[in-house]
């Protein structure tokens, strides 16, 4: 195995594109070297990016963030102006492992990682997060929700890099929240996730939202007809009961050790109404 | 596989090794410098045992590639006492008697220091959660934390 740290995401992705046997991106590790030290994977190459300055910095950009994808998540969680604009994508980073682990792991390595159970990507694609790749045929932006389709499994080609997230300005009223179910309180994989994600006009009516559920399908889902279920109302009881059956039915789980099928499907409806209740909240005091 | 030359700064001292690229910080640290606090637990970032911080922050050193503290400032337990005077959190283990094998205890220092560096008045919850990410086996976790509470006393007072 090569280690190479290039100064430039050019180089990065020459390193990447050129080389023959299997090359994978380093960001914080946490994923990555834990399949390395376990044998899962042999890389010939391993491209640590966290020397690549662009891809470090947390900048503005008109009204919202630019998160560099090898900003640690312990870095975003001392942001506070990110935490204020979008607390409920910060605070689903901030469930990533331990204090340990948070300074090290990236939000975009969650989302390269590709595991349907990561704790960021849910809140993300809620908040309509958009990645900028860049690759050896130059720059594109696509959805966070676009990245993944199945475990272990991306859509990025040989190549490509994703560069930055941006978490856009939002209007005002706009809340988010992320909540996850794990058997314990810190420390584990999430058995259901539920990202919520909403704007209310100024008589407190929901015009716009998104609701994305984690480790209840091969890969994160954003539910449509859980966000339809809010738009038009104020949150009410029945409004939160539609929510909370749509997202139920958008369920394909897994049975697994950690929890059957039936109650991965109960708890993402009982997550989903929780978290927008949270967002709810949010929304009125913005 | 051709050994990559790495120069960090390690406990103040400007240090040169060389390692595989594939070797985790951890093992340079034991295996080739004889800095052997730090442990190895588990080796999957799951126990805290190989805490060291890496420019300032803490991380597990089993997750970190040796390659990449080239530049950077690394500390570990070995930094933490003056010479023969001992950091206060080590004196409240002792005092505690917050360890009974003491695999876990470089880990937990490590841990409890970023902590206070950050905030010198943590309540107990927040010091319980900050080191969710540290396992004991043997002493169980009040005295670990009555003694983070009691050094960070006493560190407020100067
Ligand atoms: C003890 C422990 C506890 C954990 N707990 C949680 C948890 O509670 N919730 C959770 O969701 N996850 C958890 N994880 C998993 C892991 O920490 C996260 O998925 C983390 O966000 C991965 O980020 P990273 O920067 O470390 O990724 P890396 O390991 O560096 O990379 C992960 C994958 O993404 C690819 N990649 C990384 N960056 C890029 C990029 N910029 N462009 C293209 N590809 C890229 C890599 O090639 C690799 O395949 C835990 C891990 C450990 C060790
Ligand atoms: S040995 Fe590194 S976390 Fe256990
Ligand atoms: S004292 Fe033995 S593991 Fe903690």
């Amino acid at each position: 195995m090569r280690y190479e740290a290039p100064g430039s995401i050019e180089s990065a992705v020459a390193l990447l594109a050129q080389e023959k046997g299997r090359a994978y991106v380093l960001a914080g590790g946490t994923d990555l070297l834990v399949r390395l030290r376990g044998g899962y994977i042999e890389p010939d190459l391993v491209v640590d990016v966290k020397r690549i300055e662009s891809m470090r910095k947390i900048v503005p950009e008109a009204g919202g963030f630019r998160i560099g994808a090898a900003v640690p998540a312990a870095e975003l969680g001392e942001h506070p102006a990110v935490k204020k604009l979008w607390p409920g994508v910060v605070e689903a980073v901030e469930l990533i492992g331990s204090k340990q682990v948070q300074g090290r792991a990236t939000m975009v390595g969650n989302l390269c990682n590709a595991s349907p159970a990561a704790d960021s990507v849910p809140a993300m694609v809620a908040a309509g997060a958009v990645a900028t790749v860049v690759g050896p045929n130059g720059k594109r932006n696509l959805p966070v929700e676009e990245i993944s389709t199945s475990p272990g499994k991306t859509t990025l080609a040989k190549g490509e890099i994703v560069e930055s997230i941006l978490l856009a300005a939002r209007p005002p009223h706009s809340g988010d929240a992320y909540l996850r179910f794990i058997p314990r309180t810190e420390m584990d994989i999430a058995v259901v996730g539920a990202g919520v994600n909403i704007t209310l006009d100024d008589k407190g009516v929901c015009k716009a939202a998104r609701v994305a559920l984690g480790a209840v399908a091969e890969r994160v889902l954003l539910v449509g007809p859980a966000a339809d279920a809010l738009i038009g109302t104020k949150l009410d009881e029945a409004a939160l009961d539609k929510l909370a059956a749509a997202a139920s039915a958008a369920c394909r789980p897994i049975d697994d050790k950690r929890g059957t099928k039936e109650f991965r499907i109960k708890v993402a409806g009982v997550l989903a109404r929780r978290a927008a209740t949270i967002a709810l909240e949010r929304a009125r005091k913005s | 596989m051709s050994q990559v030359h790495v120069t960090a700064k390690i406990n103040g001292d400007t240090t040169e090794y060389l390692c595989e690229p594939d070797e985790t910080l951890l093992d340079v640290l034991r295996n080739r410098l004889g800095l052997t606090g730090a442990k190895e637990g588990c080796g999957t970032g799951d126990c805290g045992a190989c805490s060291v911080t890496l420019d300032g922050r803490l991380v597990c050193s089993c997750l970190v590639l040796g390659a990449e503290a080239n530049g950077r400032e690394v500390r570990t337990i070995e930094g933490m006492a003056h010479g023969e005077t001992l950091h206060p959190l080590q004196r409240k283990f002792l005092e505690h008697a917050a360890l009974q094998c003491g695999i876990c205890t470089p880990g937990f220092l490590v841990a409890a220091k970023a902590l206070l560096d950050k905030n010198p008045d943590p309540s107990e919850t927040e010091i319980r959660y900050w080191l969710a990410g540290n396992l004991c086996r043997c002493t169980g976790y009040d005295k670990i934390v009555r003694a983070v509470q009691d050094a960070a006393a006493e560190m407020r007072k100067g």
